[in-house]
């Protein structure tokens, strides 16, 4: 199994003008991992598929704004200088 | 030939009148990785590709003209009853000045649509890896789309359109693979 | 003929319905070209062909036309032509 949506923290310099995201996001759907489709895989019931845009679970990849989302110590800088300002971990 | 039918692909809905919204929609409609850009590439490239994989690329380039379509849905509805003052308070005062309500192929930033946005290289695998980047170039277009709006039907079309992106871009992988394999070499030589 | 809401909700259901339907064919035909063989993904395409098949008739009776060119039937007058046009719904 595989995650969606990879973090990373990006080096942070007191020189930066506007208050720093301390960790930045990029996507990884499923076409990344899945390989030829093998034949057989499970599917969605018509309107479900219609729905999610796609005929199987396996190629459905979620996607929601990541900056209105609070996990992994908030994409948005919170307003607190906790962490070092110059990690890049 | 095409056959048009009387129905979109998906049933697009929007909640909100928000021509703004418009404006920053017609990426998808007349920008580098839109959907007309889409369409045309792969039409256009299957009729150079080998036969094993014209079959893909004709039908996901059939698909991108629903797509066209939607997003077509999208500014139609979002523009339609706006007023000159509406339209100009969104920003889209230089398109109302030359276009009025009329959907127009340019991009976000008012730059017409241009062939260049695409390519055919004659080489399969070129061709084939230039569509993997353009499906993904268009997912990550859907992305920030849906970044810049909390309308929740249009967010829902916009949705759909990125994970047909991703199925595609699939397809496309897979065509590549099909391309590797040497059973056809063998008859040949 | 005359667009009541109930006319209009009823359009809505079996329009999605028909939508549901040929997205599932939709996915089935491009899984199809990169996987020729898989015979039980064919023998559920001829079925939901036939699915398809039975939704647009009854549509058409109700909706008029939902093909040009000679792929549907036809009323007097020519009702092809007349809105909502899929964009307007």
């Amino acid at each position: 199994m595989y995650t969606y949506r990879k973090a990373y923290r990006p080096f942070v310099s007191p020189n930066d003008p506007c208050p720093p995201m301390w960790v930045k996001t990029y996507e990884t759907p499923p076409q990344l991992y899945l390989g030829f489709q093998p034949y057989g895989m499970p599917q969605f019931p018509p309107m479900e598929a219609l729905r999610w845009g796609t005929l199987w679970p396996a190629l459905f990849a979620p996607y929601s704004n990541p900056y209105k989302q609070k996990r992994m110590g908030g994409y948005r800088w919170n307003g607190q200088m906790n962490g070092s300002r110059y990690t890049n971990s | 030939m095409w056959v048009y039918e009387k129905k979109l692909q998906y049933p697009v809905r929007v909640n909100k009148c928000d021509p703004r919204m418009a404006k920053f929609l017609i990426e998808q409609y007349g920008g580098a990785d839109g959907e007309l850009a889409a369409a045309l590439r792969y039409l256009n490239q299957r009729y150079t590709l080998p036969d094993r994989v014209i079959g893909i690329v004709n039908d996901i380039g059939t698909e991108e003209l629903a797509h066209l379509e939607m997003i077509a849905t999208m500014v139609y509805k979002l523009t339609k009853d706006a007023t000159a003052e509406q339209m100009k308070e969104a920003g889209l005062g230089p398109h109302y000045a030359d276009h009025d309500k009329a959907l127009y192929f340019h991009n976000a930033a008012g730059v017409p649509f241009t062939a260049t946005y695409f390519n055919a290289k004659g080489d399969p695998i070129t061709d084939l890896y230039e569509d993997i980047a353009a499906e993904e170039k268009a997912r990550a277009t859907y992305q920030w789309l849906i970044n810049m709006t909390d309308d929740p039907d249009l967010k829902d079309g916009l949705q759909f359109l990125r994970e047909r992106e991703v199925v595609h871009s699939q397809r496309f992988r897979e065509a590549v693979e099909i391309l590797k394999e040497e059973r056809d070499a063998k008859r040949l030589f | 003929m005359e667009w009541t809401d109930e006319r209009f909700k009823v359009y809505q259901q079996l329009m999605k319905e028909i939508q549901a339907v040929d997205f599932v064919l939709v996915e089935l035909n491009l899984y199809l070209d990169t996987h020729p063989n898989d015979q039980q993904a064919v023998e559920q395409y001829n079925d939901y062909v036939r699915q398809s098949a039975a939704l647009k008739s009854r549509f058409q009776s109700m909706f008029g036309p939902l093909y040009g060119f000679g792929n549907s039937y036809t009323t007097c007058p020519w009702s092809w032509k007349e809105a909502p046009w899929p964009w307007q719904v």
